[in-house]
């Protein structure tokens, strides 16, 4: 009797670390050509999307652009700004100290639904309402020049969110509550010390309350010192059923100064109305009543009116310009995202539909280390595509949006990074959330739609108006995965400046990294329980 | 491949036994066994149940989510729409009914059963007809309760959200026109949308691929006409598109500034099932199964 060896394959035992383990979920993936073609389309319908937005400003008149969209004026820290408003002012050499009493700020803003065109030769002033806007502002400036986005601070009272220093256009700190009156005036104080301007405020003139200090980079030993009016634009935002601004306009404030006290000795107050010389016909031109104007009333006692905003331009404000490239990218975000959830979904249940995950857990009975390969591989996959997809579509979406005359507010090359890496990594984490979800459900139908669905319904809940109040969209984006397209937005929202933050106008209610998180919480959520679920589950 | 169900004696007069169902395979029969694969599968009675609860639900929500500050109530003022706050839940219903009808042939597709039935009934357009057939008869009998339900609690709850008449609000009911229109016209949209649902599939013939088809046609639209801030052709995506387009019948309150109709609306979602209808028998006979 001869002992029959064992057969011993010749082939020696494979390695089975993680790296082969991704390699070979790399090649399920690429050996797929449905796949692989999805994914390129993926990254075509995400730049094709942009060639839609034909948004035109101004008109082309045998293909050439005649006119285009007003250019808004560039702050100190390079943002678009609004800077229209009444200034009486002298030139302030070096250090100094402005003094102010505010006893009243009244305004005229224009009735719902707007005013109806007056006939000629009545004032433009005919059929407006009394009354103050909230952020209408008047008080005391030191700018760096009468020009247009020059660097400034100033200390305000406003119509109605209490006295306030503002400075360089995003700056905005409370001071004292509640509105000026004769019985309740308001003091002001602003304080020069080389580059630095303090302001103060007081209810008696006597006892003073430091309200901040800021550093003005770039302004110039002489700079301008005086009285200010501004009054923003008036619109209606209908909350009950989010979406859609009313009708609004321009709006005209006038405020009562006395006890003007300036530290240093030269020259009369002079009138420059600030980004002035518009419309004649709508009264913002020289002479017109929006243009603003000042009347003397006393020794040291001024009346200002002016009209406009000081503040960061915001593109939902009424009078705000500009495109705003985070609605086209969403657009084009979710056109992607679609095609890339589908793939994420069926990586994993198309092994379970054609048996194959018998073979790859029988090869790699750690299950957890078989979800996390699939998940680096697909996120790696989305991520790329995405990334190169983004990289092209944005520039390309502010081309197309120029090219009809657009203009387009300068954003930080670091937003515009965050935008793009943003979107490649929002894609990667929602094609891992699929996946996840396909492991939990292992039918595609079943991971499909509920991904869909998970991500578009809430967000077409919130874009489309007539559904649901503004309150409760907000609640919908903060809490579902739709959360984290806050990552793309391209420009914070101001609370000094009224506008429809809403998320089809390009604005989330969560800060970009926080809304990524929310979804990166579902994702890590999902994955822990396909985790659970792959182990404890026969396959 | 044999035209006919006839079933021949190989050899004439040798007849071994009673020939079952000898002749040719009536409509009847095909909408019976489609009617039998469709009832015993557990997952139809899953996802009717579930669009409707999810219909109801997600109608109901979006009413008790309405608010307006006292005084500010008037139609004019809000221009809420109580027909159509009470059938929001249809925006989440119509992907379960989507993913019933991707299933209704999909999974025939992934478990080649596909084979069997087109082996039994080689007629393939009628075997595409049986199911179109009994599964708008199935989403049809769940739309009718899931829109009653949405249409009941709509009228229970919007009066407290001060949309009743004392603020000059119709109650919601079946006997006015645009409310009745608005109802019945939501039962036939979630029909179309299986019917669009199903030509995709046996177009795509695979249910993963066909229900991301399916949703993308329904959710892309809206989200691309809502941010392009280009007007002209806003409008004409909103009149070409199967969802939003479809969903005018919904509209009780100002229907002049739609861009279409209510019925020319639903007519664009009929359209777009029968394109996709025909584009699904046309693969079906065209290629192998």
């Amino acid at each position: 009797m001869t002992a029959i060896a064992p057969y011993r394959s010749a082939v020696g035992p494979g390695r089975d670390g993680f790296a082969q383990l991704v390699h070979a979920e790399w090649t399920k993936f690429r050996t797929v050509r449905g796949w692989v073609v999805t994914i390129l389309v993926a990254a075509l319908l995400t730049v094709g999307v942009d060639f839609l937005n034909h948004s035109q400003c101004g008109t082309v008149i045998n293909g050439i652009q005649v006119g285009g969209c007003p250019q808004a004026p560039i702050g100190p820290n390079g943002e678009a700004v609004t800077d229209n408003f009444y200034f009486l002012h002298k030139p302030l050499t070096g250090d100094g100290t402005i003094t102010v009493r505010v006893t009243s700020l009244a305004g005229l803003y224009p009735p719902t639904g707007g005013v109806q065109s007056s006939p000629s030769g009545q004032s433009p002033l005919a059929g407006l309402k009394p009354g103050v806007q909230p952020w209408a502002k008047a008080g005391i400036m030191i700018k760096a020049s009468t020009a247009q986005g020059a660097a400034y601070a100033s200390m305000l009272v406003t119509g109605g969110n209490g006295v306030r220093m503002q400075y360089d256009y995003t700056g905005d700190i409370a001071g004292l509550p509640g509105a000026a009156s004769a019985a309740s005036p308001r003091w002001l104080r602003l304080v020069r010390n080389g580059n630095t301007v303090s302001g103060y405020d007081s209810l008696d003139g006597a006892h003073w309350d430091l309200v901040g200090s800021v550093q003005l980079s770039g302004l110039p030993k002489t700079a301008q010192a005086g009285l200010f009016t501004a009054s923003p634009s008036y619109t209606v935002i209908n909350q009950s059923l989010g979406g859609g601004s009313g009708a609004g306009g321009p709006t005209l404030a006038t405020a009562a100064f006395d006890h003007v006290g300036l530290s240093w000795p030269g020259g009369a107050l002079a009138g420059t109305s600030v980004g002035g010389g518009g419309d004649a016909a709508a009264g913002t031109g020289a002479g017109g009543p929006f243009n603003g104007s000042f009347r003397q009333v006393g020794t040291a006692a001024f009346t200002v009116s002016g009209s406009g905003d000081i503040a960061p331009d915001v593109t939902v404000a009424p009078d705000g310009n500009g495109s705003n490239l985070t609605q086209t990218l969403d657009a084009s975000t979710f056109f992607g995202l679609i095609a890339m959830l589908v793939i994420g979904a069926m990586f994993i249940t198309a092994e379970y539909r054609r048996g194959l995950i018998k073979t790859t857990l029988a090869a790699s009975p750690r299950r957890g280390r078989v979800l996390a390969a699939k998940a680096l591989v697909i996120a790696a996959v989305t991520f790329v595509t995405g990334l190169i997809a983004t990289a092209i579509a944005l520039p390309v979406g502010a081309a197309v949006l120029r090219g009809g005359g657009n203009w387009i507010a300068p954003v930080p090359g670091l937003t515009e990074a965050r935008m793009i890496v943003g979107t490649a990594a929002l894609m990667a984490v929602a094609s891992v959330l699929a996946l996840a979800i396909g492991v939990i459900t292992r039918r595609g139908v079943a991971a499909v739609s509920a991904t869909i669905v998970l991500i578009a319904v809430p967000f077409l809940l919130v874009i489309i108006p007539g559904v649901l109040p503004a309150g409760v969209q907000d609640w919908l984006v903060r809490i579902f995965p739709v959360a984290g397209f806050a990552i793309q937005q391209e420009f914070p929202a101001y609370h000094q400046v009224l506008g429809n933050y809403a998320p089809g106008f390009g604005y989330y209610p969560l800060a970009p990294l926080a809304g990524f998180a929310v979804l990166c919480a579902w994702a890590a959520v999902a994955l822990a329980a396909a985790a659970y679920l792959l182990r404890r589950r026969d396959a | 491949m044999s035209r006919a169900g006839v079933v021949t004696d190989p050899v004439p007069g040798a007849v071994t036994g009673p020939v079952i169902g000898a002749g040719l395979v009536s409509l009847r029969d095909v909408l019976h066994a489609e009617w039998t694969k469709l009832r015993t599968v557990a997952s139809t009675y899953w996802l009717l149940l579930a669009a409707v609860a999810l219909t109801i639900a997600v109608g109901a929500a979006a009413a008790a989510a309405f608010g307006c500050q006292p005084g500010a109530c008037a139609p004019a003022r809000t221009g809420a729409d109580p027909a159509k706050i009470s059938l929001t839940g249809v925006y989440l219903g119509q992907a379960v009914v989507a993913a019933l009808a991707v299933l209704a042939i999909g999974d025939e597709y992934a478990t080649g059963m596909i084979r069997v039935t087109l082996a039994a009934v080689p007629r393939r357009l009628t075997v595409l007809a049986a199911k179109a057939a009994v599964l708008t008869g199935g989403v049809v009998a769940a739309s009718v309760v899931a829109v009653g339900g949405s249409v009941l609690a709509g009228r229970l709850i919007l009066p407290g959200r001060g949309l009743g008449t004392a603020n000059g609000y119709q109650l919601l009911s079946l006997g006015n026109g645009p409310d009745l229109r608005a109802a019945a016209g939501s039962v036939i949209y979630l029909a179309l949308i299986a019917l669009l649902a199903l030509g995709v599939t046996a177009a795509v013939r695979d249910a993963g691929a066909a229900i991301g088809v399916v949703l993308g046609l329904l959710y892309l639209f809206p989200i691309i006409t809502a941010v392009i801030p280009d007007h002209v052709l806003a409008r004409h995506l909103q009149q070409l598109a199967p969802m939003t387009a479809g969903l005018y019948i919904q509209a009780t309150v100002g229907i002049q500034s739609l861009p279409l109709t209510p019925w020319q609306g639903l007519g664009v979602l009929a359209a777009w099932a029968v394109g996709a209808l025909a584009l699904g028998a046309v693969v079906l006979r065209r290629r192998d199964a």
